[in-house]
């Protein structure tokens, strides 16, 4: 595993059970700082779980989240995003009846400062404030996903795809250290599929965010990853470059047990 | 949008009024608000303050269950509490009228936040149950704490004043009510769009995507019934004062459901529909009693059905606006509006 100063968030010996369920078994990893890193696995393999478990949605019965230094097992979900950590959902989680740049201003929350005071009388301080942020919302994040054309849409009158954009624009606009996303090229089209997988390189190089994906589209894993995790009933099974997974033969095992109908799904 | 209203800057974008043709009609309202208790008589005067009182107490339910999401039936105890500190305040202990309204605010918000507290674990249905509690409790406070409240008999306040100046008839307390409704409409206006507004909305929308962007749950909602209870109690003290005497028979549980129907009817999540539904809502009651005046004339011994229909309308109102209209008056008031923006080519 390396030194351990090395890693900008580490993970250690998580378990966490539903019931009798393991969900994740002494799950341990690091991720290093300005880096993608992909976790795989079959369906139910707690993929998911491990992201719930960084924002603190789940309480793990055992191990240590460490993010910078810090140890954040046990903060709060909004204490986790305030010090930089933003997410996407698998099923999008935005408020369905704002509009797009309503939701994506949200994603701003920890970044302002006005409070009932300032923000009753709003003129002055506050409407600096606001604009400086819509400067940056308009012009870095709307520009960057392309968005601009449904920004004064509202959210849940927009297809599927846009909405997981959207997503990502408010994770964004949280100004995240690390992006957590989770299948964020699920239900899409080559085309869009092919988007999603160019804005994330954008964000990972120009924005200087530690991505960790979480994605069942093995080209796009396999393209853009730089290390890659797999996960199986909840135990890692595998971690490396993706040219290392493809040829693990403990991944093969898991994902179809049959060699040569594997290594057709994992490109290989 | 309005056709070739084109936007060059962040702030026009931002602006409440977009055009020059809502400034000039809002300038029009603000003259006919001004010149209207020189022309107005008494009895509609009255009615006018009541309507004050009542946006500003509607404001205050909007921000907590239109814009945050969380149910209160316990609005009237917070202006009952409000109305009692200001009431209290003033004849115990000296203070003026002015000085003690943001006492009665902050008292107000004091009592909405201890009552907010269950609301971080409970949710809708469970909430309002809780709310419902704390209405009993203040009710029961106003009429048993005799030291304190002076019980059934109540208090009698004295008129507010500057200097000499008394506000005492109608005409001149709705200067008082016409100040504060218009600071509570700008304040409420512009807390929602702005970073605290936004926290309010994200967590009636959709909480755990509220947390996952660093809003603190807790926080956010025990500020939203410190300020919703906050308008209560102003509108609680100014209504008490405009009474000239405060009784526990003032705050019951139906002046609760009253709030409630007014910003369903107004509608939920919107400032403008506070004010339609406050107004709508105090309407009604006069309405019915002037109906029963004609009823009286024409068909006499048939009148007396009208004003106890109340609280039938109030409960017809609600269920038909639920289904029909869910955003209320304000809604039907956005489609107007756009249907005379685009007419005569509706396409």
């Amino acid at each position: 595993m390396g030194n351990k100063e090395e890693y900008q968030l580490r993970v250690e010996d998580i378990h966490l059970a539903f019931g009798g369920l393991q969900a994740l078994d002494g799950v341990s990893t690091g991720i290093k700082k300005g880096e993608i890193f992909s976790i795989i696995g079959p369906n139910g393999a707690g993929k998911t779980c491990l992201l719930n478990c960084i924002n603190h949605f789940y309480h793990p019965e055992k191990g240590k989240i460490i993010f910078e230094g810090q140890d954040i097992t046990y903060l709060k979900p909004h204490r986790i995003a305030s010090l930089g950590i933003a997410r996407t959902f698998q099923n999008v989680e935005l408020f369905a009846h704002m509009t797009v740049l309503d939701n994506i201003k949200l994603g701003g929350h920890i970044n302002m400062k006005s409070g009932f005071i300032s923000g009753g009388i709003y003129y002055g301080k506050t409407r600096n404030e606001e604009m400086a942020f819509r400067k940056h919302v308009e012009e870095d994040i709307i520009d960057l996903l392309e968005i601009e054309q449904i920004r004064k849409s509202i959210v849940h009158s927009l297809p599927y795809g846009l909405q997981k954009r959207v997503e990502l624009a408010r994770a964004l606009a949280i100004k995240p250290k690390i992006l957590l996303l989770d299948e964020p090229a699920t239900g899409m089209n080559l085309e869009e599929t092919e988007d999603i997988a160019r804005f994330i390189l954008d964000i990972n190089e120009e924005w200087e965010v530690t991505i960790i994906l979480i994605e069942h589209d093995m080209g796009v894993v396999m393209d853009i990853s730089d290390r890659v995790c797999v996960l199986d009933f909840g135990i890692k099974i595998a971690e490396g470059a993706p040219e290392e997974i493809r040829h693990n033969e403990h991944v093969i095992k898991a994902y179809l047990g049959e060699e040569d109908l594997t290594y057709s799904r994992l490109g290989a | 949008m309005r056709c070739g209203d084109f936007k060059e800057d962040y702030i026009k974008d931002e602006e409440i009024f977009q055009s020059y043709f809502v400034k000039f009609w809002l300038t029009l309202f603000f003259i006919f608000l001004i010149i209207f208790p020189f022309i107005a008589n008494y009895y509609m005067l009255y009615v006018a303050n009541m309507i004050g009182f009542a946006i500003i107490g509607a404001i205050g339910l909007n921000l907590l269950t239109g814009f945050t999401g969380q149910i209160s039936l316990g609005h009237a105890a917070f202006i009952g509490v409000g109305a009692y500190t200001s009431a209290i305040m003033i004849t115990r202990l000296g203070f003026s009228f002015w000085l003690s309204l943001p006492f009665a605010g902050l008292v107000a918000a004091l009592a909405g936040m201890i009552i907010g507290i269950p609301s971080l674990r409970v949710k809708g249905l469970y909430l309002c149950i809780a709310t419902l509690a704390a209405q009993f409790i203040f009710e029961f406070i106003f009429v048993h704490w005799e030291s304190m409240t002076k019980g059934i008999t109540g208090i009698h306040i004295p008129p507010p004043r500057i200097s000499s100046l008394e506000f005492t008839t109608e005409k001149e307390f709705y200067w008082i009510t016409l100040f504060f409704v218009v600071l509570g409409v700008g304040y409420a206006r512009n807390l929602v769009r702005s970073k605290m507004g936004r926290a309010f909305v994200a967590i009636r929308d959709r909480d755990l995507a509220a947390e996952i962007i660093g809003i603190n749950l807790f926080r956010y909602k025990l500020s939203a019934f410190a300020i919703g209870s906050f308008y209560a109690g102003i509108a609680g003290a100014l209504w008490v004062s405009f009474l000239k005497v405060v009784t526990p028979d003032h705050f019951p549980l139906f002046l609760s459901i009253q709030y409630l129907a007014m910003i369903i009817v107004g509608g939920m999540g919107s400032i403008l529909g506070s004010i339609f539904g406050a107004i709508f809502m105090t309407l009604i009651p006069e309405l019915l009693s002037y109906l029963s005046e004609i009823v009286k004339i024409y068909a006499p011994g048939n009148e007396e059905i009208f004003v106890p229909m109340k609280g039938v309308i109030f409960g017809l109102l609600i269920v038909l606006f639920l289904l029909f209209e869910p955003l209320g008056l304000a809604e039907i008031w956005n489609r107007i509006k756009s249907f005379f923006r685009l007419w005569p080519f509706s396409y």
